[in-house]
């Protein structure tokens, strides 16, 4: 059976009440301003809480994380070292860029790599997240179409599409449509309702988010245009055809990356991540500010395009997260890096196998692409639900996929194995999901019983958060 | 058990309407509620406010998802039910009742023959 390491672990200030002080912070009264609320403990101390913490987390490193949608894949350790080379550790943004040729040659070059796996004719580097990154496109969307006289005040979503999608649109300032899907696709029909001489992107993630490839995105790019419309790539899902087909031949204009997710740098926990945004040759000139240009054999930030959007981030983005994901792409190759897209593929649907049955049923028939959503409305009579199913695995030692997105299947439950996990752990993931659906309905009810943090009152935390600890 | 009240009428997307004088009181159903599991904020709208029948008229976010709840007639808020803003879970525990979300003149009282009767929802949840 297994078993997590199980501390009865206190917050550091806790740990400080309890023993007598026995370390002091100097700082000079002068230049304190407020009682400062830090806990004064020994680096002892400190390293066990810390140690015991990490001891109780699950993550990449320990077992399979199939959280559909976020492309949990190993991160290969070779990319942590070269991310914490001197010579990368020890630049510093307002360096002189004379002296750090080498950095801007690797950002040049990551930039054009992007480019060919997508199809896109220029990058930014800047946006630090996914959902920054379709800000960014959002923004370059909005300059577009003011730059041809038009205000167009709608962009377009699928019901399916990632909640960051309408929330990016929003806060671009769009109103947003939300259009429904048929058979698990875009439905063309509502698509062409609903586009206008008002819209001004539609955007769409492919495969969508329930593992899905929308085999009429030709189709949808044609009808996008005919409006005047842009058709705007979320590539959160980028990993079902990283190297086998390219957003940029669909007919996308502009696509956002999530680098921490496929392309193998660490993330979870918030961060760090980059989202990366790709535009064709139009748009090119409404990309955040600085560019990084080759002029010769040398490398330079420009400032000049009178048309960008801006910066949107401190300095040029994430540096090391960008260098993880250049390291990843020079490590794999394009062969590398189609491998592994047939392996994410192929697993899969190996998984889908072996989980759907008369537990899990698969809503829209047909194979899927790097990620597919069960429903677990069955277990409903038993008074078992998702949720339920989700708590119980962490009981196994297994991290559970998401649930409960997208929001168009009941009970939904979304796995993305991706192609780090070998066979043996894709057959012990369906074989537990199938256990875990015929073990008494209140044994699952009360899982986890096995982790050192039982079920979490989920309403208490929304409707009373406690963000921070101690008196600040 | 899902509940579905005799004395009410019920729109497609899971509200239902009480008829009283001149106004309707207007919330979500015992099996809206279900699906969306836990309730933690409901952002209601304002008194005064006016909709058109399908319009978004509130939101409730539960610990699953957030959803938009449609006007399911035409007219004017004229109270909105404010013990929400402290104590969500109200409309979990209580939908029909206690977790009422506002009240509406009416612009067009035949607008409520549109709406679903008991059976039929009942039917439709089948």
């Amino acid at each position: 059976m297994y078993r997590m390491a199980n501390y009865d672990e206190p917050l550091l200030n806790e740990i400080e009440e309890r023993k007598a002080r026995d370390v002091e912070i100097k700082i000079s009264d002068k230049i304190r301003r407020e009682k400062l609320n830090l806990p004064s403990l020994s680096e002892r101390d400190v390293v066990k809480h810390f140690i015991h913490l990490s001891q109780m987390n699950y993550g990449v490193d320990t077992g399979i994380y199939p959280l559909g949608s976020c492309t949990m894949k190993y991160n290969p350790k070779l990319l942590e070292e070269v991310a914490r080379s001197d010579k990368v550790e020890h630049i510093h943004p307002r360096q002189d860029e004379t002296t750090v040729q080498g950095s801007l040659e690797i950002m040049h070059n990551l930039e054009e790599a992007l480019c060919k796996i997508t199809g896109m004719d220029a990058f930014s580097l800047q946006p630090i997240a996914g959902a920054h990154g379709e800000f960014t496109g959002m923004l370059i969307v909005r300059a577009y179409h003011e730059s041809n006289g038009e205000e167009r005040k709608e962009v377009i979503v699928p019901d399916s599409a990632h909640g960051t999608n309408p929330a990016s649109a929003r806060m671009a300032g769009f109103e947003v449509v939300e259009i429904p899907s048929k058979d698990g696709r875009v439905d063309i029909d509502a698509l062409r309702s609903a586009l206008s001489k008002n819209t001004a992107a539609f955007m769409l993630t492919n495969p969508n988010t329930l593992g899905i490839f929308e085999k009429d995105i030709l189709e949808i790019s044609k009808e996008v245009r005919k409006v005047g419309a842009l058709l705007y790539y979320d590539g959160a899902n980028l990993n079902a055809i990283m190297g086998k087909a390219r957003p940029g031949d669909m007919g996308f204009d502009i696509v956002h990356l999530n680098l921490h997710k496929t392309f193998a740098t660490p993330h979870g926990g918030g961060g760090p991540g980059a989202g990366p945004v790709g535009v064709k040759a139009e748009l090119e000139k409404f990309l955040p500010v600085p560019r990084v240009v080759k002029e010769g054999e040398t490398y330079h930030f420009d400032y000049s395009s009178r048309h960008s959007i801006g910066k949107v981030s401190n300095f040029y983005g994430n540096f090391p997260v960008l260098l993880k994901a250049y390291a990843y792409i020079l490590m794999k190759g394009s062969d590398g890096l189609k491998e592994a897209t047939e392996r994410a593929v192929l697993n899969s649907n190996y998984l889908m196998s072996k989980v759907v049955g008369k537990h899990y049923t698969l809503p829209f028939g047909g194979s899927r692409m790097h990620e597919f959503v069960v429903s677990a409305k069955n277990l409903k009579e038993r008074g078992i639900r998702a949720l339920d199913v989700a708590k119980r695995l962490l009981d196994y030692g297994l991290h559970p996929p998401t649930i409960y997105f997208p929001l168009i299947v009941e009970e939904a439950m979304m796995i993305e194995p991706t192609e780090s996990e070998s066979m043996d752990a894709l057959d012990k993931y369906a074989e537990i999901m199938n256990i875990i659906a015929e073990e008494d309905a209140e044994l699952v009810r009360n899982a986890p019983s096995n982790a050192p943090i039982g079920r979490v009152d989920e309403a208490l935390a929304a409707r009373n958060p406690v963000l921070k600890w101690g008196d600040f | 058990m899902t509940e579905v009240r005799d004395n009410l009428l019920y729109t497609e997307s899971h509200e239902w309407v009480l008829k009283k004088d001149g106004v309707v009181r207007i919330g979500i159903t015992d099996y809206a509620q279900e699906h969306l599991t836990d309730v933690v904020y409901v952002e209601l709208p304002n008194v005064g406010d006016k909709f058109s029948k399908g319009d978004e008229i509130a939101t409730v976010e539960s610990v699953k998802s957030v959803s938009e709840i449609y006007a399911p007639v035409s007219g004017e808020v004229v109270e909105v039910n404010g013990k929400l803003d402290d104590e969500p879970e109200l409309i979990n525990n209580s939908p029909y009742d206690d977790g009422w979300l506002a009240e509406i003149r009416m612009d067009d009282e035949s607008e409520l023959e549109k709406l679903l009767t008991p059976s039929d929802y009942e039917k439709k949840l089948d």
